[in-house]
């Protein structure tokens, strides 16, 4: 019986190792209160690492549980070391930005910790139960935790928007999956990519579809973005950092397993929607972002942008496609982990400013934390030698070979559109004149922002190990 | 075992990261870190010269290569040089330290990040030469816009938030475009080592979409008309060796981009487009040689003779003959040291009076007498007179041209005759005439500094004009090679279209 329940448990043990961790913090703050804050915060940080170290440790061979509705190949894997280190990143950030105030809830590690497990779980979903199992459980947490610091009118609007448009998503999402069940008769992603073999019909396509814009919802894709801006604006920093850096990727995870997985011999189909959602979001995004004076709400709308070049790389629906959208995600993560850093750093005496103006003369006062702010807008602008050229170079040359120029050629001249509103910070910090002035950083922040800055120079410089685990990864899906 | 050339690579990054350890903002410390910048590009240059030792101009092939693994299989680290990219290597070599003397004074203002800015900037524009891969070129060629943005943008004049937006967004949509092209040719060659690429033969349909995304991106750089409105902006608000870098280095990526991708690799397309080259070649020399007839700031009116002499630049390539060639690529070569040495001219006295209006000055030979000759030699080459270098390679290119197409060296001769009334036009409101002006009387004539910006320049100058072998024996074997292939490819073309009914 040992023999053969242990590699089950070996197969789950990030999942686990999350789920009964932040069952013991419950605990711990319900019976200690806000006097175990540092106790919680740290504990749930050396979670996250080890939940990471232990993805990194797992076999490379593919293996389910559950029956099959959960499964860990080497594509999830490196999703999840991903979203493991961007929530651990995240959450040192808000750790960083709790010092500061007076609110100290201990509920929040802990609801990283729950919506964490939520993405593990959507990451490794092979069947369309694990698939909403994990997309609510990681979203629930994150409602709340967008409406965490709860004396403050924008943030409880933020929630507020993000639940109810959230549950809306969700509803189609589900709908979408049972008109899937209903026309192939099974859940599981290989019985419905049989079914699908055979060719579709309108019904499976409309269930597609109805799932497509669930997910695209999860993802910020443009039609479903329109609550991305606000919630980026409303939520605390930190958490807006942890919406931004974790849940896409194992949002953007999800969808690539079940197009490549269950439909990937129908790519011929969705792939038409891709490529309108992937135009529409890098367009909107570059072009909405151009009026924003608001820093947080620049970067919502250039991560809508993001996620329409990622998508360029899952329209190709090709081993390279889904290699560059690893490539893409894991680079954006390091990107936007730094950003956020910044914004976070941005904090005079009088607390927390958000304008990009508030940053003037940065780059005389405070060099270093404008040199790496910097580094990561001309990476996010896509300019080598940086990491966030590579990651346009993978998604782009899938497209291309996949016969998608025209598409490639888009998303180049949207990111020429890009560059001008990352510019305009870069000139902010180095060209204007002016009196800003941060309080000095402290420790975990320049821990933070000088790993991002050295992961997006290295990685620009020598890209092939990045490259050659997401080929690994991307091997696993075909 | 890595080699010459990314000794050259690495030497001016080894000096940014000594100019960072060097603490403090007093003067010392400033004259430390403009020290460490000299130095380190003059033992750049002294590498440089090793190399061009090791070189040997009769062979074709690529020398000193160096090779390691990088991204992929197939995107290797591949560093090399031939004829007709040592000439550029050297010029960007020979070029940096006279923009660290020229912004010696005259940048006061974070004299740490301008010096980094420079000797990263020198790594990049080295890179664009030595690279003998696609994607490392890439790198280079779009990595250099970040420091001259970053140049224009903090040590520019009034405008320059304008000038350096203009100067990234332009460069930047032309490359993506290259991008793009870059990817088609990994797809359908599945490599991107240049030296295998000259050897492709590419789809001739495939061709024509590969040339315009390279057009697209070489002729902003270049600049042609009309992409070329950026540069005025750019030249005028950048420092002087802002300008000089712009003028010398910069726009040459254009050139040597056409030499060393359009015409080998897509001969076909090129002799298909060719007419469009000549066209727009000549608009550029007849209309912005009108354009700079009118302008009343200095460095705008070099600026659009730069444009007016590209011009010839790209009429020459696309001649296809030997002589237009070997002229073209003499013209960027000369063209690097005289409008860079012009703008060193305009430079001095701006340093001096702060201001770039030509109707601010005039009789400065009463009280600088050196400057005035100094900037004579460089007017005279820059006129393409006999005698200095800027002849040779106008005469060269326009004799190319006429055997190719003698209407267009028909119109183009026109650009000679305009490029001698804006100059000597501007030479004599500036230093002839009397002096009347008040705020001249006290002008100093040029410092030993100075002086050792000026001699070296004038001197290669009227050299190459009298011994221009020294550069073109540079030129003849790689061209030599390059009309054998071409010529092979189009006359395959030509039979094909014989046989066809």
């Amino acid at each position: 019986m040992m023999a053969t329940a242990l590699p089950s448990i070996l197969t789950i043990l990030p999942e686990l190792v999350l789920a009964t961790g932040a069952l013991f913090l419950i605990l711990t703050g319900a019976f200690q209160g806000t006097r175990s804050i540092n106790l919680v915060n740290g504990a749930a940080f050396a979670i996250l690492v080890v939940a990471a170290i232990a993805t990194v440790f797992q076999t490379s061979e593919t293996q389910t549980a559950f029956n099959g509705s959960f499964v860990v190949d080497d594509f999830a894997r490196f999703m999840k070391v991903v979203t493991l280190l961007g929530a651990a990143a995240t959450l040192a950030l808000a750790i960083d930005e709790m010092s500061r105030q007076l609110q100290k809830p201990f509920e929040l590690a802990i609801l990283v910790l729950l919506s964490s497990l939520g993405m593990l779980l959507m990451i490794s979903a092979n069947d369309l139960i694990a698939l909403y199992l994990g997309l609510e459980l990681s979203s629930l947490a994150l409602y709340v935790l967008a409406a965490i610091d709860r004396h403050n009118a924008k943030a409880s609007e933020a929630g507020l928007k993000y639940f109810v448009l959230g549950a809306l998503s969700s509803g189609m999402l589900l709908y979408g999956a049972s008109l899937i069940y209903g026309f192939t008769g099974t859940v599981s992603f290989a019985g419905i990519a049989a079914a699908v073999k055979g060719g579709s019909g309108p019904g499976l396509m409309f269930g597609l579809v109805f799932l497509l814009a669930g997910l695209a919802f999860k993802i910020s894709a443009v039609p479903f973005h329109m609550w991305t801006p606000d919630v980026y604006e409303g939520a605390p920093t930190p958490v807006t950092a942890y919406f931004a850096a974790t849940n896409k990727i194992a949002a953007m995870a999800l969808t690539t397993r079940v197009l490549i997985q269950a439909f990937g011999t129908d790519a011929a189909e969705w792939r038409q929607i891709l490529v309108f959602i992937s135009i529409a979001s890098m367009g909107l995004g570059a072009f909405a972002a151009i009026g924003q004076r608001n820093i947080k709400r620049l970067m919502a709308y250039s991560s809508i942008s993001h996620v329409g070049y990622a998508l360029v790389g899952l329209s190709a629906g090709t081993q390279d496609g889904v290699n560059g959208v690893l490539v893409y995600m894991a680079i954006y993560m390091a990107m936007t982990v730094g950003t956020f850093g910044c914004i976070v750093a941005m904090r005079t005496k009088d607390g927390s400013v958000e304008t990009i103006d508030d940053l003037s003369g940065l780059a005389r006062s405070q060099p270093a934390f404008a040199f790496v702010l910097m580094v990561l807008m001309f990476s996010l602008a896509g300019v080598p030698p940086l990491a966030g050229f590579w990651a346009k170079w993978y998604v782009f040359s899938a497209a291309v070979d996949a016969g998608l120029v025209p598409l490639a050629v888009i998303g180049f001249l949207t990111s020429v559109v890009g560059a001008y509103y990352y510019l305009r910070i870069v000139r902010v910090m180095y060209f204007d004149d002016g009196p800003a002035r941060f309080v000095p950083l402290s420790g975990v922040l320049r821990a933070v922002l000088a790993v991002c800055g050295i992961v997006v120079i290295l990685f620009g410089l020598l890209p092939s190990p990045i490259v050659m685990a997401a080929g690994a990864a991307a091997k696993s899906l075909f | 075992m890595p080699g010459v050339l990314s000794g050259l690579l690495i030497l001016p990054l080894i000096g940014s990261a000594l100019i960072l350890f060097v603490r403090g903002e007093d003067e010392a410390a400033l004259s430390n870190i403009r020290y460490i910048a000299l130095l380190t590009t003059l033992v750049t240059f002294l590498l440089s010269l090793i190399a061009w030792w090791q070189f040997d101009p009769a062979n074709s092939a690529f020398q000193l290569v160096e090779q390691a693994s990088w991204v992929s299989s197939s995107i290797t680290f591949k560093l090399g040089v031939d004829g007709y990219s040592l000439p550029f290597v050297i010029l960007t070599t020979f070029l940096m330290p006279f923009c660290i003397l020229a912004s010696w004074h005259s940048i006061e203002r974070r004299v740490r990040e301008y010096m980094v800015a420079f000797l990263i900037l020198e790594t990049l524009m080295i890179g664009v030469f030595v690279s003998l891969d696609l994607v490392l070129f890439y790198l280079f060629f779009e990595g250099g816009l970040v420091p001259m943005f970053l140049i224009i943008g903090i040590w520019g004049g009034e405008r320059r938030i304008y000038a350096s937006f203009k100067f990234f967004l332009y460069t930047f949509l032309g490359s993506v475009l290259l991008l793009v092209a870059v990817m088609a040719m990994y797809k359908s060659a599945g490599t991107t080592d240049i030296a295998a690429l000259l050897t492709h033969r590419f789809d001739p349909s495939l061709q024509k979409w590969l040339w315009l995304a390279f057009f697209a991106s070489f002729a902003v750089k270049m600049p042609m008309w009309p992409v070329h409105t950026w540069l005025p902006d750019a030249h005028v608000e950048a420092p002087t060796a802002g300008s000089v870098i712009l003028a010398g280095i910069l726009l040459k990526m254009g050139g040597y981009g056409f030499i060393r991708f359009s015409l080998p690799m897509f001969p076909d397309a090129s002799h298909y487009f060719a007419p469009l080259i000549y066209a727009l070649s000549i608009i550029a020399i007849i209309y912005t040689s009108l354009v700079a007839l009118m302008q009343e700031d200095m460095k705008k009116l070099i600026a659009y003779s730069s444009v007016a002499h590209m011009g010839f630049v790209t009429m020459g390539l696309f001649s296809m003959t030997a002589q237009g060639i070997e002229g073209a690529m003499f013209q960027m070569v000369s063209h690097g040291l005289v409008s860079g040495a012009l703008f060193l001219c305009v430079g001095v006295v701006y340093d001096r009076t702060h201001t770039r209006q030509i109707a601010a000055y005039g009789g400065l030979v009463h009280r600088m007498p050196l400057y005035a000759a100094a900037f004579m030699i460089f007017t005279l080459a820059n006129i393409g007179l006999p005698g200095t270098s800027g002849f040779i390679g106008e005469f060269l290119s326009l004799l190319g041209t006429f055997r190719a197409n003698s209407w267009v060296a028909f119109f183009a001769t026109f650009g000679v005759i305009l490029s001698a009334a804006y100059a000597l036009w501007l030479y004599r409101k500036i230093i002839f005439g009397k002096l009347v002006k008040p705020e001249l009387m006290g002008m100093l004539d040029l410092s030993a500094r100075e002086i050792w910006i000026m001699a070296p320049l004038a001197a290669l100058v009227i050299f190459y004009g009298v011994r221009p072998g020294v550069v073109l024996d540079a030129f003849s074997a790689p061209t030599e090679a390059l009309l054998k292939t071409t010529g092979l490819a189009l006359g395959a073309v030509k039979s094909a279209a014989l046989m066809a009914p």
